[in-house]
Formats: structure tokens, C-alpha cells, sequence
């Protein structure tokens, strides 16, 4: 561990960044020892991204990075810039929610809500790239992440439901 | 059985009223919450778990920069404690600690990073005590004294209680079964790490926004520890991200912030590391425990003797209740004619254990349920029909004068034995695969406040308008188990309008009135009844100010899908809007309250306050499990559970306390653990936490989870709101039975302690080509200096819900006869 006299002042000295978020530049400025979950929450003030152990354990700062999940709570924000980061804010249209958060909001995916976006976040990224996972391919994708309420049995059929939906939605237009 | 009406809401599915806010990351719990100015808290943590706070030096922290302030535990002179009678915590110890983890300082600075540094400039001096790991070591060391008070030596609580001469009814038994059982400790891993802002506000008043199930236990705690009137002090329960029982003490860190707010005029955030919710615990008590239980050859109970051994860790928590709660629901799921309890819990030098999800029950029931699946097999019966038989009915009292208002256990069993196809598999899968069944009881929230009053449990005012808005306010608290959702839904079934037209303002000392908390399965029928009778005397003034208008009587006003209207002309309505400002005009501003008080329970005796509920639970569960004979590991591919919850009020929410239920229990069963070891003498010999990470505290993943096919009897109990009982909690408790009882059917070895790893079945197998015993379990129960009983006799024995005394317990005895007999007066 360090002591406080280790910390030099180039430690302490904040960098200034463009980082693209949900599609929105934001110029934070922050301690570059901080991690992208710090700097999501504190500094873009996006409090949606939670975290449930700040040690890659529970899945519950999942975010996507160029489509892909990432523990926010494990990567410096620094390694960021210019790299397309989603976050839970940026799911819905406008007032529209996402079909994932209206199935889990619906058929209860979500019940304390904790883990909820890290959750949300991973399932958009395996059905961005798999539009019919089957029930065995929802759990590994969601293997990551811990809920300590729902049993997960409604977050599978929440995926399901939200997979149906968006199939149909993609056939009718 | 109360007659079933048309419902337009409560029963029927629909998105959450806080659904959405939990879908777009716009709800806000505590550690999501910024003020200006707001400064951050870090706790320096005793690295002994037993020892003598010599010296503090704060110095050199206090002067790092960024630091504002250092406290230490001269600040804190008072201290606190869930239960009145074990007032034995501080903030900051002042000068014993008691385990690892145990908080002896706090930081205040700009940052959590600067805040976490100067930590390690406190320069603590300590002097090392012996160090008590188990209740064993606890019983035999009572010269190494963990507090000062309790019963003695190391002995928080000792009790025993005794419902008819049990004793002579093992006697007359056909059979005597006696077994002991070990349920480890297991903690409750709350997603969100607890977190608490404190402020004072422009009008000089504190506000504590906190992760916690106990707004307004913590509200006088507050009051107490930092000497100042609650009227000053504003605790609003933020939702929880989880709860399970470990956000149900005042915690530590919730003071010190408060205090820290005070002393500075600026906010003071903490939010506690994962480790630290490790060491915060309050969990699930490790229980030692031995059932001796007579039984006729064609397997009814005669009567059970329990002896119960607790290990609670450094403090007293809620041990008074945790330790009456491993026996007082054992007499609740069969038909019991004679009862004993004895209960002791220790001090021993680890994080304080508390209450988890089902509160000292899971543990005996455990035992019980594997014990009953061996007597089933000793005599040759079906579990399962054994069950029904002695399956307690509704209207009746226990042993130890429990009122059991309905029951309908034995529909639970039936339904699962149909359901899992229990009658083709029990004993007659392939070797490896087997089924196990147990049930089980619950309360539906605790008859008796933590602390003694006559008022209200639950309290719920209601604010309406012109506009046709309806406000709720009540003190209960959204945990995720749906508090809010279950308020509304009450509101808007009384008044005929939908869950979306409500809004309710919860959990907030300062705004809402009292509720109790989010704890023992209370809040759907205690805030319910509240809510059903603030709604009702809204409804009664809608009503009369419509009737005029529509020239009818009030009585012919029915609500419903957003109108009122007359129920002998369905020409004569105005919409609910029209109706509420009709009420406006002629009685002036609206706002009702309704408030909820349990009934009284018959027991008499002293105690006797602890196990009535106003409505028991029940549930069946068939878990099938297969068992590698190789490695030892156990897999579970489904599970079945019947549940009792009188009513549905969401099934969406309903449906999902079953199933995160059945898995929380499946974790116990099969993994979690919160277990200790002993550093190297060369590193102090301290007793530490064995694993304080999610990592290794292993729970139940998306790809470890079986299918759960959840059965809801709806059998309505006449004092619940609309017949709901509870359903949190309940369907945990028999999965680990079940478990257990499954890998017998597979194998045929017992696994007499949970959790049930790999490593025991493989050690069991082993014993099993032995020709010895196939069982893992503890061996023995030690010497515990139990008291003489409290003897009363049994509502069927003549008693009078009174203690008698020891030498008049064969008085007006009538000879013992069956309890189904006895009904609730």
C-alpha cells in the first residue's frame, strides 16, 4: 500500500480528456490514477454505471466499449479517449426504453435494481451480436454478472422477451 | 375463509412503480447521491480480532492535507444496539475490539483517496487478549471476557423453554430419534456496498440519506448516540440495493458521518469497500443444534426437545430475537403436541451475526426437515405423505401458544408432490439422481416492536386533491422486494384507480409517518392494513361528497378503473378527478391516515412475545439433485415450490421473491460460507476472515441456477390486506432441507451440515464403502450450562398461556391429546 508521501504530485495532477459517451462527447478532467467507473460516476456525473465490489467480481459496472462489455471498475479512463463507451443512460430513445428495459422493468429482471445496468448492458451487447440466443447462451453471457435477488430465472426471460421484440420490430420495418 | 371479491389491481401483473426509474439508472441510492461541499469518510478497521486499545495518535493524519477532520472513539461517549437490552456498540471503539474489521477511527477529507492515505498515519497501539473463535471456546474460557455483561462469562443469551412435560412424551414414543446438525454462517452479499451522506441543512437540522431496511430504528438510535433531539434529525432511507437483512442495525459508519456533518457544517459521504461489508456482516448465525424427537410408527410428532448453540460473533445485534428464533417456529409447520426448547448464544471474536433472510429459522429448520426425511426412512414411510399427515391447520394454536390464522401447508405439499412427480422418482431414480422434499413456515411479520410501545407498527397517511392526485406517505422501506409497489397497489385498489396514478413517498423519518422497517416479513401486511384503512376513510369522503351529487346513497358508491359511480345505476358516475374535488369542496383539504397494529397474541408467559405473527406462511419444496460419484459435486437441474401467500398482490414481484429465494437457499445450501481461520502464530495468530471477496464467497452464478417452477396457493388469510401474507422470505427455508434430503435419495449418504460441498458427500461416500456410517455432520454437542426451563403447558393441556410452576406441571394436566383438536379462540 502507499503512503501518502509516495504519492508524487504528477499522481495528483489532473488530465483533461475528451471522453465519447453514449454518443455525447464529455471533457472531464480528473486524478489519472481514477478509473473509468470513477470517472463515469463522479466526474460525468453518469451515477446509472454502480459498482458492487471495485474488484472485476460482480458485474455490476459493466459498460460497452465499442459494443463490447468491459468492468469499468478494472480500467483506467485514461486508456479512453476517442473509444465509443454506452453506458445504462444511453439505452432509451429519448422517453423510449430500450425493449431489454421494458422487459425487465416488466417481467421482473429487476428487483432490488443494483445490478440491473451492468445486466442490461451485457445482454445489449450479446443480442447487438447474437439476435437469438438460446437460453444456454444467455446464461454464459450473463455468468459475470451477480444478482442477489432474482434467482436470474426472470432476467433470462427478460432477454427472451427483449429478443423477441426487437426481431419482430426489425421484421416489420 | 374470507370471501374472495373482484380485484382490479392487487392479483393481477403489471410493471413495478419503481420499474422504471430501475431500468434507466435514474434511481437513486445512496452512494449515487452528491451534495456541494461534500467531504468523504474512510474508517480505520481493528486488524485484532481481540484486543486493548492502549493508544490512538491522530497527528499526523490531522495534519496531512486534504484532511479536515480525525475522530476516534473519546467523540462517541454513548452507545447503541438494535435491541434495547444490548446497548454494546460504539461508533468507534473506545477501547476494546472485538474482532477483525472492528472500527476504531475515521478520516474526514477532501477525497476517498486522501482520506484512505491518511488512515495509515493513525498510529494505534494495542494489547493483544486471547481470542474466542467458536462457542466451545467461549463456553470453556469465561475468564476472557468479550463484554461485560450478558448472562455469564461469554454467555450473551440462555434460555429454555418447556410447552408440556416432553420428556415423558419421548417416554411413551414408539420411536426416539436424536440428531445433531451444524448450519454454517453465511453473510448476505447485498449487491450495493452500504453507503450514507450526511448533512446538515440550511435550517441547521441533520439529514442522514443511508442504505438501510430500519429508517426509524436508526432515526433514535441516532438521537441516543449523538445526544440531540430526534426532532433535529431526518433519516431517509434511501432504496436499498439489496438488503437481506445485513442493512437492518444502525451500522457504525451511519453515525460517525453524522457526527462528522455536525462537528464540520459540510456533507459527509462514506461508502464501505466490499471487505468492509464482509466485516459489517450481520449475518446468518453458524448454529449447533440437537433434536431429540419422538414419533408414533406411523410418524406423528410426540414431542420435540431442541438444544441450540449460536455463535454471534463480537456483539449483540439482534441476538436476543436471533436466539429465540432457532426455536420459536419449530412447533409452526407440523402438528407438535409437546415442545422444548434451549438456546444459548456466545461472544466470540468475529464480525457480529444478525438476522438473514428467514432470522434464525433456517438453521433448526434445517434439522428438522433432514431429521423428519430420516424418520420417514426408518419407518418405512413417504416423506412426503408423512408430511400431509401431521401438516398444521389453520385456526389453531401451537404448543407454544402461536395463533395460526390459516394454513394451507398441506395444499403446498400436495401441489408440489403432483407438480415435481415426486410419486415416480423417490427412491426409485437411478443411482446418482434423487429427490428430496421439505416445507416449512414463516411469520408474516413480528407480533411485538423492538422496542416496548403501544403504537402503531405501521402508519400510512394519504394526500389528495382536485387535481385527482393521491400521494402516500409511509415510514416503509424499499429494499427491492417491491415495498412501494405493494402501497401503491393497496391505495389504488380501495379507490378504484391504477398503480400509475399514485405516487408514493417512502422511507423518510422526516416526511412519512412511523413504519417500522423492512424486516421479518412485515411490510405487505402490516404497511398493508395501514394502507387499505388510510384509503378506506378517503374513499368513505369521496364517496359521501359523490353520493350527494348523484343522488344515492354513500353506501350504493362503488370505485373502480378511475370512476365512481352508482352500484344500482351505472348511468349515474363522474370520474374519480370530479369525485375528488366534490370531496375537496365540501370537507375541505383532503388527507386521511390508517395505521396497523398486530393483534395480541395469546401467549402470556415471559417470552412469550416472540414468535406471534399475525399470519404464517408456508411452503413445499421437491429439489432433485444429481451426485457425481467421482468428484463428489452436486448438481441441481429443477426445483419445485409451492408457496402459501393468502394472496398475490403483483405475481411479477411475487414470482420473483420465490425464485431469488429459492436461490438464496440453494446457495446455502450447496456454498456460501462466512468462515474464519487463524493467521500463522508468526502473524499474530489473529482469527481473520477466511475470504472477504465476492471471488471467493461463492454464490450461485446464471450458470449454476436451476429452473424453478414456482406453484401460489391463494388461500387469503382474514386479517392480511386483501388475504396477502408474506412471501420474502418463507420459500427460502426449505430448499436446504430439501437439498439434503435429495442427496440421500441419490446416494444414500447424510450430510447433517450445510453447506453440502463436494468434499463432504465425498467423504460421506467413502465411510458409505466403508460399511461405517455414511454421514458428515458434528459428532458432538457440548456441556451447555442451560437454565431450568419456563414451563407452560400446552392450550390443549389446559394451560392458560401462563408459565406454571416447575413442581405443578402435572397439575390439571389433561392427558395429552391431538393439538389439531384445539382451536384458536
Amino acid at each position: 500500500m502507499n503512503t501518502a508521501t509516495d504519492q508524487g504530485i504528477v499522481a495528483r495532477r489532473k488530465v483533461h480528456m475528451t471522453l465519447r459517451v453514449n454518443g455525447e462527447d464529455i471533457e472531464v478532467s480528473f486524478a489519472p490514477y481514477k478509473t473509468l467507473l470513477e470517472v463515469l460516476r463522479e466526474d460525468a456525473g453518469l451515477t446509472g454505471t454502480k459498482h458492487g465490489c471495485e474488484l472485476g467480481e460482480c458485474g455490476a459496472c459493466a459498460v460497452l466499449v465499442d459494443g463490447e462489455p468491459l468492468l469499468s471498475c478494472l480500467a483506467l479512463a485514461v486508456e479512453f479517449e476517442g473509444r465509443a463507451i454506452e453506458t445504462v443512460e444511453g439505452l432509451a430513445s429519448g422517453t423510449e426504453l430500450h425493449p431489454l428495459q421494458a422487459a425487465f422493468a416488466d417481467l421482473g429482471g429487476s428487483q432490488c435494481g443494483y445490478c440491473t445496468s451492468g445486466l442490461l448492458m451485457t445482454a445489449k451487447a450479446l443480442l447487438d451480436q447474437e439476435p437469438n440466443p438460446s437460453r444456454e447462451r444467455i446464461k454464459e453471457a450473463l455468468s459475470g454478472n451477480l444478482c442477489r435477488c432474482t434467482g436470474y430465472q426472470q432476467i433470462f426471460e427478460s432477454v427472451e422477451e427483449a429478443a423477441r421484440v426487437i426481431n419482430t420490430r426489425k421484421a416489420g420495418s | 375463509m374470507s370471501e374472495k371479491k373482484r380485484l382490479d389491481v392487487v392479483g393481477k401483473a403489471r410493471r413495478r412503480v419503481d420499474g422504471r426509474a430501475k431500468v434507466t439508472g435514474q434511481i437513486r441510492f445512496a452512494d449515487d447521491l452528491v451534495l456541494p461541499r461534500m467531504l468523504h469518510c474512510k474508517l480505520l478497521r481493528s486488524p485484532h480480532p481481540h484486543a486493548l486499545i492502549e493508544s490512538i495518535d491522530c497527528s499526523r493524519a490531522l495534519a496531512a492535507p486534504g484532511v479536515h477532520l480525525v475522530l476516534t472513539g473519546k467523540d462517541f461517549p454513548v452507545t447503541f444496539g438494535i435491541m434495547p437490552v444490548n446497548q454494546d456498540e460504539y461508533p468507534l471503539a473506545p477501547e476494546h475490539v472485538r474482532y477483525v474489521g472492528d472500527p476504531v477511527a475515521a478520516v474526514i477529507a477532501k477525497d476517498e483517496k486522501t482520506a484512505d492515505e491518511a488512515l495509515e498515519l493513525i498510529e494505534v497501539k494495542y494489547k493483544l487478549l486471547p481470542t474466542i473463535a467458536t462457542p466451545e471456546e467461549a463456553l470453556a474460557h469465561p475468564e476472557t471476557r468479550i463484554h461485560d455483561y450478558g448472562e455469564q462469562g461469554n454467555i450473551h443469551r440462555n434460555q429454555s423453554y418447556e410447552f408440556g412435560d416432553v420428556d415423558e412424551a419421548l417416554g411413551k414414543s414408539d420411536h426416539v430419534f436424536e440428531d445433531l446438525f451444524f448450519y454454517e454462517g453465511n453473510t448476505h452479499l447485498p449487491l450495493e456496498q452500504h453507503a450514507s451522506l450526511a448533512a446538515v441543512e440550511g435550517d441547521g437540522k441533520l439529514t442522514l440519506s443511508s442504505s438501510t431496511q430500519i429508517p426509524h430504528y436508526l432515526h433514535r438510535a441516532l438521537a441516543k448516540v449523538l445526544q440531540m433531539p430526534a426532532a433535529q434529525i431526518r433519516v431517509i432511507a434511501c432504496s436499498n440495493g439489496g438488503g437481506f437483512g445485513g442493512k437492518c442495525d444502525g451500522h457504525n459508519h451511519e453515525f460517525v458521518v453524522c457526527k462528522a456533518a455536525l462537528m464540520l457544517g459540510r456533507p459527509v459521504k462514506i461508502c464501505l469497500t466490499r471487505e468492509e461489508v464482509f466485516y459489517m456482516h450481520r449475518g446468518r448465525h453458524p448454529v449447533l443444534m440437537k433434536f431429540r424427537t419422538g414419533v408414533t410408527r406411523d410418524g406423528k410428532l410426540t414431542g420435540i426437545h431442541l438444544q441450540t448453540l449460536l455463535d454471534g460473533g463480537g456483539y449483540g445485534s439482534y441476538g436476543p430475537a436471533s436466539t429465540f428464533y432457532t426455536g420459536v417456529l419449530t412447533p409452526v409447520t407440523y402438528e407438535l403436541p409437546r415442545f422444548k426448547f434451549d438456546a444459548c448464544r456466545t461472544f466470540t471474536n468475529k464480525p457480529a451475526c444478525g438476522p438473514k433472510r428467514g432470522h434464525g429459522t433456517p438453521q433448526p429448520r434445517f434439522g428438522q426437515e433432514v431429521q423428519l426425511d430420516k424418520i420417514a426412512a426408518k419407518l418405512g414411510l413417504d416423506p412426503a405423505q408423512m408430511r400431509l399427515n401431521m401438516a398444521t391447520k389453520g385456526d389453531s394454536l401451537t404448543a407454544n401458544w402461536l395463533r395460526i390464522s390459516s394454513s394451507a401447508l398441506a395444499e403446498c405439499i400436495r401441489q408440489v408432490v403432483e407438480r415435481s412427480g415426486w410419486n415416480q422418482k423417490h427412491r426409485k431414480l437411478p443411482p446418482g439422481r434423487g429427490v428430496g422434499i421439505a416445507c416449512s413456515a414463516y411469520m408474516s411479520g413480528a407480533g411485538l416492536p423492538i422496542y416496548w410501545n403501544k403504537m402503531p407498527h405501521s402508519g400510512v397517511q394519504l394526500m389528495l386533491d382536485r387535481s385527482g392526485q393521491v400521494t402516500i406517505f409511509c415510514g416503509a422501506t424499499e429494499i427491492g422486494q417491491g415495498s412501494d409497489d405493494v402501497l401503491a397497489a393497496m391505495v389504488a385498489e380501495v379507490l378504484g384507480i391504477t398503480t400509475s396514478d399514485v405516487r408514493c413517498i417512502s422511507g423518510d423519518t422526516g416526511m412519512t409517518p412511523i413504519d417500522l422497517g423492512s424486516y421479518s416479513s412485515r411490510v405487505t401486511v402490516m404497511m398493508g392494513n395501514a394502507a387499505i384503512q388510510a384509503a378506506e376513510r378517503a374513499r368513505a369522503m369521496i364517496a359521501t361528497a359523490a353520493a350527494e351529487q348523484l343522488e344515492v346513497s354513500p353506501e350504493q358508491i362503488l370505485f373502480t378503473q378511475g370512476r365512481v359511480f352508482s352500484a344500482t345505476d351505472s348511468n349515474k358516475s363522474m370520474s374519480f378527478i370530479e369525485a375528488t374535488s366534490f370531496a375537496e369542496s365540501k370537507f375541505g383539504t383532503l388527507g386521511t391516515t390508517g395505521s396497523y397494529t398486530p393483534p395480541k397474541p395469546p401467549g402470556r408467559y415471559k417470552g412469550a412475545g416472540a414468535g406471534p405473527s399475525p399470519a404464517y406462511s408456508y411452503s413445499a419444496c421437491v429439489v432433485e439433485a444429481e451426485v457425481d460419484e467421482a468428484t463428489g459435486w452436486i448438481t441441481v437441474p429443477k426445483i419445485w415450490i409451492a408457496h402459501d401467500i393468502g394472496q398475490i398482490v403483483n405475481p411479477v414481484l411475487a414470482r420473483g421473491q420465490v425464485i431469488g429465494s429459492v436461490y438464496m437457499g440453494l446457495g446455502e445450501a450447496l456454498m456460501e460460507e462466512q468462515v474464519f481461520r487463524r493467521l500463522p502464530a508468526k502473524l499474530s495468530s489473529a482469527l481473520v476472515h477466511k475470504f472477504p471477496s465476492m471471488l471467493e464467497y461463492k454464490s450461485i452464478t446464471s450458470m449454476d441456477m436451476p429452473e424453478v417452477d414456482v406453484m401460489m396457493i391463494e388461500d387469503p388469510d382474514p386479517g392480511c390486506p386483501f388475504g396477502a401474507k408474506e412471501v420474502g422470505q418463507g420459500p427460502l427455508l426449505p430448499v436446504m432441507p430439501a437439498v439434503a434430503n435429495a442427496v440421500f435419495d441419490a446416494v444414500g449418504v447424510r450430510i447433517d451440515e450445510v453447506p453440502i460441498t463436494p468434499e463432504k458427500v465425498l467423504r460421506a461416500l467413502q465411510l458409505k464403502r466403508e460399511g461405517k456410517d455414511p454421514r458428515v455432520g458434528p459428532d458432538h454437542f457440548p456441556a451447555v450450562p442451560y437454565p431450568e426451563p419456563i414451563f407452560v403447558l400446552p392450550p390443549w393441556e389446559g394451560g392458560d398461556g401462563n408459565s406454571t410452576r416447575n413442581s405443578d406441571r402435572n397439575a390439571d394436566r389433561k392427558p395429552a391429546s391431538k393439538p389439531a383438536e384445539a382451536s384458536a379462540s
